[in-house]
């Protein structure tokens, strides 16, 4: 294989120590079980596949093939344990660069096919499933929302490589008219449209933020670090299985006003 | 058909009016609450009291329902986190009220563009809610999504459609993961030709995307024609199978699809097997 590694494929190997893939999927989803807690696990990677199907998805967006390959795994793994008292624990190891931008992704429905994924997760969230969200590199825009914002913990680390947003800079600028220096320049001042993990981290939407030293090749010390905080985070996630955690930041405390307001209303 | 007047003409907020029942409607956190964007004021773009979303209380057919309508003359009908906010608190309150007892019903009218840039990562995450709560709600009572035009649905707010049990479109419509210009940005003008609007048309109009299944209604442009589309999807009640299940289907024919040739208007036939002529 001359395959091209993302961070998801090199976390997801070491985080189940080099577990056999499960077979039958697309290459581009890769999905390997391990453990969390002492106890068995599931972890889901999108990753580059330089001879995708679907060539506007080749390198590591998630597109129409990897949309409903994720919202089959999720489903299949929800039904798996249909009948356990405790469900697994789901892993999303993310580094998705965006979703596939091209002609044949409209025409047959990438956008349903990331439904696909996002109700997937969220109905493993709903059925007692800890998700987890880890990410471990770029988890831009709609790739994101179908691979991983559905999870129950946001665990992130605090990395350059790291980027979280909802749009690429060039694309951002065009749409809001404006260069890409402006659009540099005002990102830097408000919160929600900067583009670096620090200033993600203060709208309160991550459950844990990690300093790595090696984020390209895992030392020891890292992976006690990210062991551990799934641990806390799949822990945390068997007590609640709603978003709510998520609205505690100053940052986004419109949010949680609307919420107060609406329910007063209501 | 003129004895019906147009629905994609009216504002949001007389969409939710004439969605609920005479006399019924009721708006909660409606202008004169001001609550409003707290981040586009420091870029210089002038707030609106609603911040662009309309959630409305009321009955549909003497049963209780919530209508929540995104204003599309606002910043394009994107979500901010207040605008974006108020969907997901209302849709969150709905299914409350279904696990109490109360079977409220939600409708809601899609017209948006997706993330408003200028608050990009808490519109992002405001969508992620969305999406929560319309596959917590969807448990308990159909959730229908409108897209009339002309704003059409798109971006993150497309999967939310795309999470509704039933979607009600006009001719005017389209629906759509990635806006044309942004996809002419990142893939070329030969990949997606944003200025061809037949073009577009022919690839996310309401026609083909209920041709191909993707949507379970197509209406005329008329307030009538789509209060009776509602009210027919509604007495459906919960689909015993969401369109997001069917990813066997799905996988099966993208997998065997030969996709040498760029996609036309006779590969989405090919592809969908014409489900509806």
């Amino acid at each position: 294989m001359s395959q091209k590694l993302n961070r998801a494929a090199i976390w997801l190997d070491k985080l189940t120590a080099n577990a056999p893939r499960m077979a039958g999927l697309c290459a581009s989803v890769q999905v390997a079980d391990g453990t969390v807690d002492g106890k068995a696990a599931r972890f889901i990677a999108v990753v580059p596949d330089e001879n995708n199907h679907y060539p506007r998805a080749k390198g590591g967006e998630v597109g129409l093939l990897e949309g409903w390959t994720l919202a089959k795994v999720v489903s299949e793994t929800i039904a798996e344990d249909a009948d356990s008292a405790e469900k697994r624990a789901i892993v999303a190891v993310i580094d998705v660069p965006s979703q596939a931008y091209g002609r044949r992704e409209e025409a047959f429905g990438i956008h349903q096919a990331l439904a696909g994924a996002a109700a997937a997760y969220a109905n493993a969230r709903l059925a007692g499933h800890p998700v987890v969200g880890l990410i471990v590199g770029k988890a831009m825009s709609g790739a994101f929302l179908a691979h991983g914002y559905q999870a129950n913990r946001l665990i992130a680390f605090n990395d350059s490589g790291v980027m979280i947003h909802a749009m690429g800079k060039e694309s951002a600028a065009r749409i809001t008219l404006r260069t890409v220096e402006a659009l540099e320049k005002l990102a830097a001042t408000i919160p929600p449209m900067a583009y670096d993990i620090s200033n993600y981290e203060t709208l309160g939407l991550l459950s844990a933020l990690l300093d790595i030293a090696s984020p390209e090749a895992p030392e020891s010390a890292d992976m006690d670090k990210v062991n551990a905080a799934l641990v806390t985070a799949v822990r945390e996630a068997r007590t609640d299985n709603t978003l709510k955690n998520r609205l505690n930041a100053k940052n986004r405390q419109s949010s949680a006003l609307v919420r107060e307001r609406m329910r007063a209303a209501w | 058909m003129r004895n019906d007047s147009s629905f994609i003409e009216l504002k949001a907020r007389e969409r939710a009016r004439l969605l609920l029942d005479d006399g019924s409607f009721r708006e909660l956190l409606d202008p004169f609450e001001g609550i409003v964007s707290p981040w586009l004021e420091a870029q210089g773009i002038v707030v609106q009291s609603d911040d662009g979303m309309v959630v409305a209380k009321g009955t549909i057919n003497g049963g209780p329902a919530v209508v929540i309508a995104i204003e599309g003359a606002f910043q394009g009908g994107s979500m901010g986190e207040v605008s974006g906010a108020k969907m997901a608190a209302a849709l969150e309150l709905a299914a409350e009220d279904n696990r109490n007892g109360i079977p409220t019903q939600a409708v809601l009218c899609l017209e948006t563009g997706g993330v408003r840039l200028q608050e990009a990562n808490l519109g992002l995450a405001a969508i992620a809610d969305i999406h929560a709560a319309i596959v917590d709600l969807r448990r308990y009572t159909p959730v229908i999504g409108v897209v009339a035009g002309t704003v059409g649905c798109f971006g993150g707010m497309s999967i939310a459609a795309a999470l509704c049990s039933y979607l009600i479109v006009t001719r005017e419509a389209r629906l759509g993961l990635n806006g044309p210009q942004v996809i002419e940005q990142e893939a070329g003008i030969d990949e997606y030709d944003s200025r061809n609007r037949p073009f577009i048309w022919s690839m996310t109009g309401g026609e083909v995307r209920f041709q191909s299944g993707l949507v379970e209604a197509l209406v005329g442009d008329g307030v009538n024609a789509v209060k009776q589309a509602v009210n027919e999807a509604l007495a459906k009640g919960v689909p015993a199978k969401h369109r997001t299940d069917n990813y066997d289907w799905y996988l099966d024919r993208l997998n065997n699809f030969d996709t040498t040739k760029q996609a036309d208007s006779e590969q989405i036939k090919q592809l969908f097997g014409e489900k509806r002529a």
